[in-house]
C-alpha cells in the first residue's frame, strides 16, 4: 500500500469538507473493493475519508411505499432487517447471497453502487425496483445513476447518502454466484410495481454492466410466469465471455435467473 | 489401547495454540536489524534480460541494496537441482535448462525473479522496486502443452530441443501391444489432467540471518523438511556447509508439496544475509504464490484398454505428456514416472500395460508434487477408463471392476509395484452398502421427475505411500534415501521429549506421535513432548510428504521406543532384582511379571540419570535413537462414490451424498485420518469442479488471484460419508498404509464419472464447471 492519510468522518458535510481539501482523496465505506486495490498498490490514494462510522448513514427503515436503506448499511444488516425482509423480501435476500460472510459484514450499499462493478448485486435491484439514489446533493434516479463499467452518473466527491426503493407488488432475485469471486456470474431481478409495470433487470451479464431486459420484460408483461421466458431470445452479442462463463452461457443464464426469480417472487 | 493410545480419538494438543492465535510462524519471528525483501519479478512469460538500473532505487531511504541474477553467478551461488535423474528411452539422461535463483539473461515464466530489493521496511523495499528499470526484450512465448511439442515451437532450453525433457517408457511394449491384437473390445479416451495451484493458507516466507563471528547462517522457513533443505542449500547451492547453516521450520500452515522444494527466495535471502550483513526476511503474497509456488499435475493423456470376452483387462496403453513449467522443480521428474506410470494397474489384475511419459518445457510456472503427486493422475485415469468401458461394454461399473480385482496378495503388477495386501472388493462393499447402490435407479428415476439429472460415479483408488525404500528409490533415479530418523529422550523424571526428522505442517504429529509413547510407556500424552523442524536440534530427517510420516516416521520412533524400553527393562530388572525376561510394561510400570513388584517409569528414569545403582557396565541416561528404512511401499487403497444432481438449466452440480471406504491399515488417531480424509477429498472436487491454473497465449497467468482461481469453499462439497475397511500393512511393525492424500488421489474420478453418468455424456474435461457441463448438455 502507498503512504496516504486516513480521516473518519463524523458526518456527511463533514466528510464533503475533507473530500474538498484533500487532492485526490477517496471516499472509504466497507472497503471491500478499495481496500484489496490500494493493498495492491492499483490505487494510490492521497487521502482516504472514512463514512462507514456516520450514524446519519446507517439504517434501514420502511415508511409508507418506501424502504429507505442509509449508503453506509452493511450488507448483513440489510439481509437481517425486519423491515426490509417484510417490504421487499427479494431484496433482503439478495444481500443475503452478496460475497461471503466477512464481505456481508463489512461492505455497504452505497460503496457496491459507487464502485458500479458490472457483476455487483445491488445495481440489479435498484434498477428492477426504480430505485432513487440520494446524495448529499441531488436525487438520481436508478435509471440515470449506473452509467457502464465501474461508472456512475455522481460528481467529484459527491456522496451518497441513501438508496429509497419504492415497494413492489412482488420481487424475485435468482443469482448464479461466480465461482471464485462470489459476485454474479449472471444473476437477475423482477418486479412488478405496483403502478403495475414490469421490470427485469440483469448484472453480471452485459459488457456495459447492469442492464434492462426489455424481451423478458414484455414476456411477463403478457404473462406472468417462468414458462413466458421459454420462448424469450437472449442474444449472446455483447454479454461478458470469461474463463468462468462464455457469451452465450450467460445468454442462457439471464434466461434461466429471470424464470427462477419470477417462480422466486411467486 | 489406553485412553490415549493407539486408535484413540484425542483431541490435537497443537491445536490450543493455532485457534488462540498463537502459532509461531515463519513470518512472526523478528530479529534485530531485520531488512526486508522484495523480488522484482518478469512481466514477460519470455524475454531476454538486457539491463537492470537501479540507480535511483539505491538513492531511495531505507534502500540497503538491489542484488540481481549477475551477482548470485559473480558469486559462484549454484543453480537450482533436480533431484531424481530420469533415462529417456533411448537411453539418453534428461535434458535440463539451468534455473539460476534469479535470472541473469533470459526469463522463462511470468514472475520469475531478476532482482531483489532490500530495504529497511517492506514498504519501503515495495518503493524502491518500482524504481528499478529492467529493459526487456521479448521473445517467442509457448504456454501450452500441445503447442510446445510442435515443430517451430518456440524453445525455452538449448539444452532441451523440441523443449523436451525426456521421453520414458516403462512396461513391455511388444507384449501391449500383442494383447490389444486379441482384444475383443478396446476402449480409448483423451484425458486432461488441469493444473492447480497448491494455496497452503499460509503463503511461504524466509527469514535468514549471518553471524559474521561465527560465519554461521540461520534460516527460518516454511519448509515440509528442513534438513533436505539445508542438505541442497550447502552440498548444490554453494551458500554454506552442513555445520554452519541452521534450518528451523516453525508452525507452517499447510504445505500439500508446495513446501517440499528448496525455492529462488529461500536461496537468495540466505545469500543476501551475508551480502548485506543484516537479516533479511521474505513473505510472500498471495499473487506470489500464485505465480511461484510449484503448481501441480497438468498432463495430457490418450489412454487404452483392452478387454477379452469376458470382459477382463487385458492390457493398457498410455502415452502422456506433462508439462513442468519452464524449469525442473526439485522433485518433478519423478512425479509423471515413478510416481504415476507405476499405478496405472490400479486396483486390476492387468497383464500387460505399456506407458509412455513425455516431459515437456512450456513458458508457465514450474510443476511439482502436489498432494497425490503423479497417483492422482493415474487414478483418474484408470478410473474414468473403467466407467467408460462399462458404458461401453454395457456392463454395470461396479461389476465390471469386481470381475478385474486383484483378489491375490503379493501381487506383482507389469510397472514395478508390488501391491502388498488389500481387500479391494470389501471395501468396494462398503461403498455400495453406504450409499444404497441398489436404490440409485429408483432415485435417479425420482430426481428425472423433478427435472433434475441424477448420476453416480465410482472410483476404486490405489496409492504407493510410506514413501520410500531407499534401496529401491536409488536404484530407479532419487538423489536421497526416503528413511527416517527418530530419538526419544526420557528425562530423569519421566517426562519424554520425541525428535523426528518428519514435520508436522497441519498433520497433527505432536497428538499422533504422542499417542505411539503413550501405548507403549502407560504415560499420558501430556508428559510427552514433540520436538521437529530444526536441523540444530533433530539429528536428520528426510521430512513430510507422500504420506510417509505414520508409515516411515512414526515407525523410527516405534524402533527407537524399543530401544529405550530394553534399557528400561534391564534397569528395572536390576532394581526388582528379577530377570530382566519377566519384566512387562503396564500401565506406566515396569513390573515382574506375575507378582506385585514394581518399578514406575519416572523411578526408572531417575535412576539412569543419578547411575547411582545400573548394571555393572551400563552407561547412564535414558535416551535411544533409531533410522527406519522401509522395505516396501505401503499401499492405501479405497472405494470413493458420489451421487449428484446436475441443473439443466445451469450446469451446476450438486451433491447428493459421497462415500469413501478406505482401507489404511491401521489407525493411530481415528479422529485426525478423518480430518486427513475429509481434506484430501475437497482437495480432489475441488480439481474436478472448481480449480484451474490457466495461463493466456501469451504465457499471461489468468487465475492469479482467488477473484479468478476458485478454491473450494465449506458450501462448494457434501458432508462425507467415511468408513474404514482394513487389512494391515504387513512391510511395518503397527501395520500402517497412511491417509495423507487418498482423497485427493480417488475424488475428483468419482465426481466426474458421476456427472458424466448424469448428462448421458462421457467426455467432459476438469474442472466441470458448470458453463462447461451446460455446453456439454447441449453439445449436439
Amino acid at each position: 500500500m502507498y503512504q496516504t492519510t486516513y480521516h473518519r468522518a463524523s458526518s456527511v458535510d463533514e466528510a464533503a469538507s475533507l473530500f474538498g481539501k484533500s487532492s485526490e482523496a477517496k471516499f472509504l465505506a466497507g472497503g471491500q473493493t478499495l481496500l484489496p486495490v490500494m493493498k495492491q498498490r492499483l490505487a494510490g490514494p492521497s487521502d482516504v475519508i472514512d463514512v462507514a462510522k456516520i450514524k446519519e448513514l446507517i439504517g434501514v427503515e420502511a415508511s409508507g411505499d418506501t424502504l429507505t436503506i442509509k449508503a453506509a448499511t452493511p450488507h448483513y444488516d440489510v439481509a437481517t432487517s425486519d423491515a426490509a425482509k417484510k417490504a421487499i423480501p427479494a431484496l433482503a435476500y439478495l444481500a443475503s447471497q452478496i460475497g461471503d460472510p466477512a464481505v456481508r459484514y463489512r461492505g455497504t450499499i452505497g460503496g457496491s453502487i459507487a464502485n458500479n462493478d458490472p457483476a455487483a448485486d445491488y445495481p440489479a435491484a435498484l434498477l428492477a425496483l426504480g430505485a432513487t439514489v440520494k446524495t448529499n446533493k441531488r436525487s438520481i434516479a436508478a435509471e440515470d445513476f449506473f452509467k457502464g463499467l465501474f461508472t456512475t452518473a455522481l460528481e467529484d466527491g459527491e456522496i451518497i447518502t441513501a438508496v429509497s426503493f419504492p415497494v413492489p407488488t412482488k420481487a424475485g432475485y435468482a443469482k448464479m454466484r461466480h465461482p471464485a469471486s462470489r459476485f454474479a456470474l449472471t444473476a437477475v431481478f423482477v418486479a412488478q410495481t405496483k403502478a403495475g409495470e414490469i421490470r427485469v433487470a440483469a448484472t453480471g451479464a452485459s459488457q456495459s454492466g447492469v442492464m434492462r431486459v426489455g424481451a423478458i420484460e414484455s414476456a411477463l408483461k403478457a404473462n406472468w410466469s417462468p414458462s413466458a421466458i421459454d420462448s424469450v431470445s437472449i442474444p449472446a452479442s455483447g454479454l461478458l465471455a470469461d474463463i468462468h462463463g462464455t457469451a452465450e452461457y450467460r445468454a442462457n443464464l439471464v434466461k434461466v435467473m429471470a424464470q427462477r426469480a419470477v417462480t422466486a417472487a411467486g | 489401547m489406553g485412553v490415549e493410545g493407539i486408535g484413540a480419538r484425542v483431541v490435537r494438543k497443537e491445536d490450543k495454540r493455532f485457534i488462540t492465535g498463537k502459532g509461531r510462524y515463519v513470518d512472526d519471528i523478528k530479529l534485530l536489524g531485520m531488512t526486508y525483501a522484495h523480488f522484482i519479478r518478469s512481466p514477460h512469460a519470455h524475454a531476454k534480460v538486457k539491463k537492470i538500473d537501479a540507480s535511483a532505487a539505491l538513492k531511495l531511504p531505507g534502500v540497503v541494496a538491489v542484488l540481481t541474477g549477475q551477482e548470485l553467478v559473480d558469486d559462484k551461488v549454484g543453480n537450482l537441482i533436480c533431484g531424481w535423474a530420469i533415462t529417456s528411452k533411448d537411453g539418453s539422461p534428461m535434458k535440463m535448462g539451468a534455473w539460476p535463483a534469479m535470472a541473469p539473461e533470459t526469463v522463462r515464466f511470468v514472475g520469475q525473479a531478476v532482482a531483489v530489493v532490500i530495504a529497511d521496511s517492506k514498504n519501503l523495499a515495495r518503493d524502491a522496486a518500482e524504481a528499478v528499470v529492467v529493459d526487456y526484450e521479448e521473445l517467442p512465448v509457448v504456454a501450452d502443452v500441445r503447442a510446445a511439442i510442435k515443430a517451430g515451437a518456440p524453445q525455452l532450453h538449448p539444452e532441451a530441443p523440441g523443449n523436451q525433457v525426456y521421453d520414458w517408457v516403462i512396461g513391455d511394449e511388444a507384449a501391449t501391444d500383442a494383447a490389444f491384437a486379441k482384444a475383443a473390445n478396446v476402449v480409448k479416451m483423451d484425458l486432461t489432467n488441469n493444473r492447480l495451484a497448491p494455496n497452503p493458507m499460509e503463503p511461504r516466507s524466509a527469514v535468514a540471518s549471518y553471524d559474521t563471528a561465527e560465519e554461521h547462517f540461520t534460516l527460518y522457513t516454511t519448509s515440509q523438511n528442513p534438513h533436505v533443505a539445508r542438505l541442497v542449500l550447502s552440498a548444490f547451492y554453494n551458500i554454506a556447509p552442513e555445520h554452519k547453516l541452521r534450518v528451523i521450520a516453525p508452525d507452517v500452515g499447510g504445505g500439500f508439496g508446495s513446501k517440499i522444494y528448496i525455492y529462488p527466495e529461500e536461496m537468495v535471502a540466505l545469500w543476501a544475509s551475508k551480502k548485506t550483513g543484516r537479516p533479511v526476511k521474505w513473505t510472500s503474497d498471495r499473487t506470489e504464490a500464485f505465480l511461484t509456488d510449484a503448481h501441480g499435475r497438468d498432463h495430457v493423456t490418450h489412454a487404452e484398454m483392452a478387454f477379452d470376452a469376458n470382459n477382463k483387462i487385458t492390457g493398457l496403453k498410455v502415452k502422456t505428456y506433462a508439462n513442468f513449467g519452464a524449469y525442473m522443480s526439485l522433485f518433478s521428474s519423478a512425479v509423471p514416472t515413478y510416481l504415476y506410470a507405476t499405478l496405472l494397474s490400479g486396483q486390476y489384475n492387468i497383464p500387460q500395460i505399456h506407458a509412455e511419459v513425455i516431459g515437456v518445457y512450456t513458458n508457465t510456472t514450474p510443476v511439482d508434487a502436489y498432494r497425490g503427486a503423479g497417483r492422482p493422475e493415474a487414478s483418474y485415469l484408470v478410473e474414468r477408463m473403467m466407467e467408460t468401458a462399462a458404458r461401453q461394454l454395457n456392463v454395470d461399473p461396479a461389476a465390471l471392476r469386481k470381475n478385474n480385482f486383484i483378489t491375490q496378495f503379493p501381487h506383482q503388477t507389469p510397472v514395478i509395484m508390488a501391491y502388498d495386501t488389500g481387500d479391494f472388493n470389501a471395501s468396494l462393499d462398503a461403498a455400495m452398502k453406504a450409499i444404497d447402490y441398489a436404490g440409485f435407479p429408483a432415485r435417479k428415476a425420482k430426481a428425472k421427475a423433478d427435472g433434475k439429472l441424477r448420476g453416480i460415479g465410482l472410483s476404486c483408488y490405489i496409492e504407493a505411500c510410506g514413501i520410500a525404500p531407499s534401496k529401491a528409490v536409488g536404484s530407479l533415479g532419487a538423489g536421497v534415501g526416503l528413511w527416517e530418523s527418530a530419538e526419544v529422550r526420557v528425562n530423569p523424571v519421566g517426562t519424554i521429549e520425541v525428535l523426528t526428522g518428519s514435520h508436522s505442517h497441519g498433520q497433527g504429529h505432536e497428538t499422533v506421535f504422542a499417542q505411539l509413547i503413550s501405548d507403549r510407556l502407560g504415560i499420558p500424552i501430556s508428559q510427552v513432548s514433540i520436538v521437529h523442524g530444526d536441523t540444530d536440534k533433530v539429528q536428520f530427517g528426510m521430512g513430510t510428504y507422500g504420506s510417509r510420516s505414520a508409515a516411515v516416521g512414526l515407525t523410527a520412533i516405534l524402533k527407537a521406543v524399543e530401544k529405550v524400553e530394553t534399557k528400561a527393562k534391564k534397569i528395572a530388572a536390576h532394581a526388582l532384582e528379577a530377570s530382566e525376561a519377566d519384566i512387562v510394561i503396564e500401565n506406566g510400570e515396569f513390573k515382574v511379571t506375575g507378582t506385585d513388584k514394581a518399578i514406575a517409569l519416572p523411578m526408572v528414569a531417575l535412576a539412569a540419570y543419578t547411575a547411582h545403582n545400573l548394571p555393572d557396565g551400563m552407561e547412564p541416561g535414558l535416551k535411544e535413537s533409531a533410522f527406519y528404512d522401509p522395505s516396501n511401499f505401503t499401499f492405501p487403497a479405497g472405494t470413493y462414490i458420489c451421487e449428484l444432481e446436475v441443473d439443466p438449466g445451469t450446469g451446476k452440480t450438486s451433491f447428493v451424498n459421497f462415500v469413501a471406504a478406505d482401507d489404511f491399515g491401521r489407525l493411530i488417531n481415528p479422529m485426525i485420518v478423518e480430518g486427513q480424509v475429509h481434506g484430501g477429498l475437497v482437495q480432489g472436487i475441488g480439481q474436478a469442479l472448481l480449480e484451474h491454473a490457466m495461463y493466456d497465449a501469451n504465457g499471461q497467468p489468468v487465475t492469479a488471484s482467488f477473484m479468478d482461481y476458485a478454491m473450494p469453499r465449506a458450501d462448494d462439497v457434501p458432508s462425507f460419508n467415511l468408513s474404514h475397511t482394513t487389512t494391515l500393512c504387513p512391510g511395518n511393525p503397527l501395520g500402517i498404509k497412511g491417509c495423507g492424500e487418498a482423497g485427493a488421489i480417488g475424488a475428483s474420478a468419482a465426481v466426474i464419472n458421476a456427472i458424466t453418468d448424469a448428462i448421458g455424456k462421457n467426455n467432459l474435461e476438469m474442472p466441470a464447471t458448470p458453463d462447461r457441463v451446460w455446453r456439454t448438455i447441449h453439445a449436439a
